[in-house]
């Protein structure tokens, strides 16, 4: 596969206003204008609306390759695992109508988290738009307020500008989904292909320094303060600065925590990494959030699953918010200090600004929570089950942290966020801001793919029995392609966060969550979609399993494991309490019923 | 603001949650309501409109007026936005707004030297008793008239929204058949002079403190 990602600014040889530029028809220009932008991989389904873009790339044989999805929801989450794994923007291409329609989750998911991906649509010729023709959608409309911006291409002569501007939107600033709606006429009509090098987005700006004044402010309120934080969010890898956040944490001895989103943003092996904050997050960061003085947040943006009560969040710290998009900053939690900018130019000017601190009281004091409630801990099983969060344990002895972690939504999802360690910087992909089931498979064949161009790491899917049913389909996909992906469903025939919730809050009934008599054999699954099954039913089988599953390397690989259904996730801030107000284990539902 | 004094806003809300007493000089003055006038120049291009109403309606904000029309430059659109809130939300909305990849400039009027006027058609029924008293009122208002049958006349004003208002209770009494109004359209008064830039004040004081106040 011939690629080259540098290609976008490189200008091509029909640019320039060329007086040779070709005249090409709307779907070859389509075709072309991929190539000029570098993509390497389309993921896609096609359909009646885009069935010329589709005739096109058979003739033209691009340098890119397609992918056949079988959902298109499926294509959405797997071009945001391809661009959340090597930082490139993920390219979808769907028909009209459905086509359409079923990727407004994927468009939805990846707004929530600034995904960058550029979503194509098929649309029906413009003499019929708005007549109800068939499969149609008024796909702009639907899509306005899940994307960073959307286009409806109404002339064939603005197709490939507008294809500049979709994957410069994509990328730049707060990255995000972009939707281009292609009506079918427009593929047809000719027109002058130029590819410009420059898009034409007069009222669209990009922060990069942040202001030298606020810059020094933060440097200041750093040195002044005694228990300071560093509280770190995706937009710092989206930034490529997590190696200059290490710099800043460790130049100034100050703890670093990290969103769901951040995690792979700082070495969770360092002394000053306190891991993960928020609800599922452990005892002593959220304790450390809630005594600080000055929280400084990079790339975050204080969503209500890290804050709890944002009345009672974090009540006696000052806070400085770095971040690229100015409607963050006190949106959620007031600022104190606001820096708009690029993550890592803004850490490239704090650094020579800040001076070693003495933290060691404050770390101290952070130790000693840690000590009074230990994360890590947790207790097999007396039944002949596994316990989940061993298996993601030995998922992590088996990768060392070199591998890059995938994860549907649900309690796995926390425990992957709890127990694996995370070194590298996209490393981990999940769904944090829409929290979309039938993510994990899609987004992890998306990232396997990305591993064939650059990066080799091995790629973990993690989910669970509830959330991959949701997309199982593209099981086939992966093993069309060859894809070694690891698949581990941990599997308590239920689902298992909303019952968690039943049990803690809803005094165990239990309403619709058991999957026991529904769920699929997941290792018949598995070899129905000419992927191998594996099947671990007790502690002593979880390392054999694993140790099988590395040795397949043709192929998706499903391992099951059998794990009981009344684990929990703990702790835990109930939602909408404070970040202080924890439940751990020690915490039992008899003492919590009598408050 | 000093930095040294002021209670942050998770502290005043805290203390607000626990009945305790806040000081005067620690008061959240922008937590009240007030009217914002906000001028958006924008892309003249379809969606574009819709993706600004869309971002006050996805906010759950009621816009009280919109108008819209082009500029010199047919290519860009000029719109006046009223909207009644918190001022922080209604500078959280204004943020929002200039992130919109159509938008060029979006400005808080609402405290900076800024003229006002909306335009007001006003159908209203006469008889020959009470023509004189309408067209005496129509004149105090400055209005003219711009259509009469034997029964009614339509009335056209112009002004800041307030004078409509009275204009429109003046007439109440006659029989107002029907009112159309454009909603407001405001620009900066004495741009020639050295006013401050409104854009680039509120970036600032976005930089200064985050809070907000575009204006």
């Amino acid at each position: 596969m011939p690629t080259d990602s540098l290609k976008t600014s490189t200008p091509s040889t029909a640019s320039n206003g060329a007086p040779d530029a070709p005249v090409l028809k709307g779907s070859e220009i389509f075709v072309r204008a991929l190539e000029e932008e570098g993509v390497d991989r389309v993921f896609g389904h096609p359909g009646g609306a885009v069935i010329k873009i589709y005739d096109a790339m058979e003739r033209i044989q691009p340098d890119y390759e397609h992918v056949l999805v079988r959902h298109e929801q499926g294509g959405t989450h797997a071009a945001e695992g391809y661009a959340k794994a090597t930082g490139r923007v993920g390219t979808v291409l769907v028909t009209s109508g459905p086509g359409a329609t079923n990727t407004v989750t994927g468009i939805a998911d990846a707004y929530l988290d600034s995904v960058p991906i550029v979503v194509f649509t098929g649309q029906v010729p413009t003499h019929l738009i708005g007549n109800d023709s068939f499969q149609e959608t008024d796909t702009t409309g639907v899509t306005r307020s899940i994307t960073k911006h959307n286009f409806l291409v109404r002339d064939v002569d603005e197709l490939a500008s507008t294809i500049k501007k979709a994957y410069h939107i994509a990328r730049t600033g707060r990255p995000g989904p972009v939707v281009v709606d292609i009506p079918k006429d427009v593929q047809m009509d000719k027109s002058t292909f130029v590819y410009p090098d420059e898009p034409d987005l007069p009222g669209y700006s990009v922060p990069g320094k942040g202001a030298s004044r606020q810059v020094q402010r933060a440097a200041r309120m750093i040195e002044e303060a005694e228990r300071p934080l560093l509280y770190v969010g995706g937009g710092t890898i989206n930034a490529d600065a997590p190696e200059h956040l290490t710099k800043l944490a460790r130049k100034t001895n100050i703890p670093v925590t990290t969103t769901l989103h951040g995690l792979g943003a700082f070495p969770e092996t360092d002394d000053l990494a306190l891991g993960w904050l928020g609800m599922h997050g452990f005892y002593h960061t959220n304790m450390a959030v809630q005594n600080a003085d000055l929280i400084i947040a990079v790339g975050a943006r204080f969503d209500d699953r890290v804050t709890g009560d944002v009345d009672a969040w974090a009540p006696d710290a000052k806070i400085i918010h770095v971040d690229i998009d100015p409607s963050c900053i006190s949106k959620n939690v007031y600022a104190d200090c606001a820096i708009i900018g690029d993550a890592q130019k803004v850490l490239q000017q704090l650094l020579p600004k800040v001076e070693p601190k003495d933290t060691e009281e404050w770390l101290a004091q952070i130790d000693e929570w840690r000590d009074s409630c230990p994360p890590y801990e947790y207790e097999q099983p007396d039944e002949d089950l596994i316990a989940p969060e061993s298996v993601v344990e030995q998922l992590y002895e088996k990768t060392q942290g070199e591998a890059v972690m995938v994860s549907d939504v649900g309690q796995h999802q926390m425990w992957v966020c709890q127990y694996y360690k995370f070194g590298r910087t996209r490393s981990h992909i999940s769904s944090g801001g829409l929290g979309t089931m039938g993510f994990g498979l899609p987004a992890a064949m998306g990232a396997a793919f990305g591993m064939r161009e650059g990066r080799d790491l091995d790629v973990v899917c993690v989910s669970g029995d509830g959330g991959f049913v949701m997309n199982a389909q593209e099981l086939s996909v992966a093993a069309a392609h060859g894809l070694p992906l690891k698949i581990a469903v941990l599997n308590n025939n239920f689902l298992g966060m909303v019952r968690q919730w039943q049990s803690l809050f809803h005094e165990d009934r239990f309403s619709h969550t058991d999957l026991t008599s529904t769920n699929p054999d997941f290792v018949k699954l598995a070899e129905a979609h000419h992927c191998v099954g594996l099947r671990a039913t007790s502690p002593d089988e979880v390392g054999d399993v694993i140790d099988q599953a590395w040795e397949v390397d043709d192929r998706p690989v499903l391992m099951e494991f059998a794990v009981p259904k009344e684990e929990m996730v703990f702790p835990m801030v109930p939602a909408g309490a404070a970040s202080d107000d924890m439940l751990t284990e020690m915490f039992s539902k008899e003492e919590m019923a009598k408050e | 603001m000093s930095d040294e004094e002021t209670l942050t806003r998770q502290q005043i809300r805290r203390k607000r949650k626990f009945g305790e007493p806040i000081l005067p000089e620690e008061e959240d003055e922008t937590d009240q309501k007030h009217r914002h006038i906000i001028a958006v120049t924008l892309e003249n291009t379809i969606g574009a409109l819709n993706r600004v109403t869309n971002l006050f309606s996805a906010r759950g904000f009621n816009l009280e007026s919109v108008a819209v029309g082009e500029t010199e430059d047919s290519s860009i659109a000029r719109l006046t936005l009223v909207t009644v809130g918190n001022d922080r939300i209604v500078a959280q909305v204004t943020r929002q707004l200039k992130g919109l990849v159509n938008t060029y400039d979006v400005t808080d009027l609402t405290d900076a030297e800024h003229v006002e006027r909306e335009l007001c058609l006003l159908k209203v029924q006469y008889t020959s008793d009470t023509r004189p008293e309408i067209l005496d009122i129509k004149d105090i208002f400055r209005g003219r008239v711009v259509n009469v049958t034997p029964e009614t006349m339509v009335l056209e004003v112009t002004g800041p929204n307030k004078k409509i208002n009275a204009f429109i209770g003046m007439m109440q009494e006659h029989g107002i058949e029907e009112v159309a109004r454009s909603g407001q359209v405001a620009m900066h008064r004495a741009l020639e002079y050295e006013a401050p830039n409104p854009l680039a004040s509120s970036e600032s004081e976005v930089n200064d403190n985050g809070s907000s106040d575009a204006n």
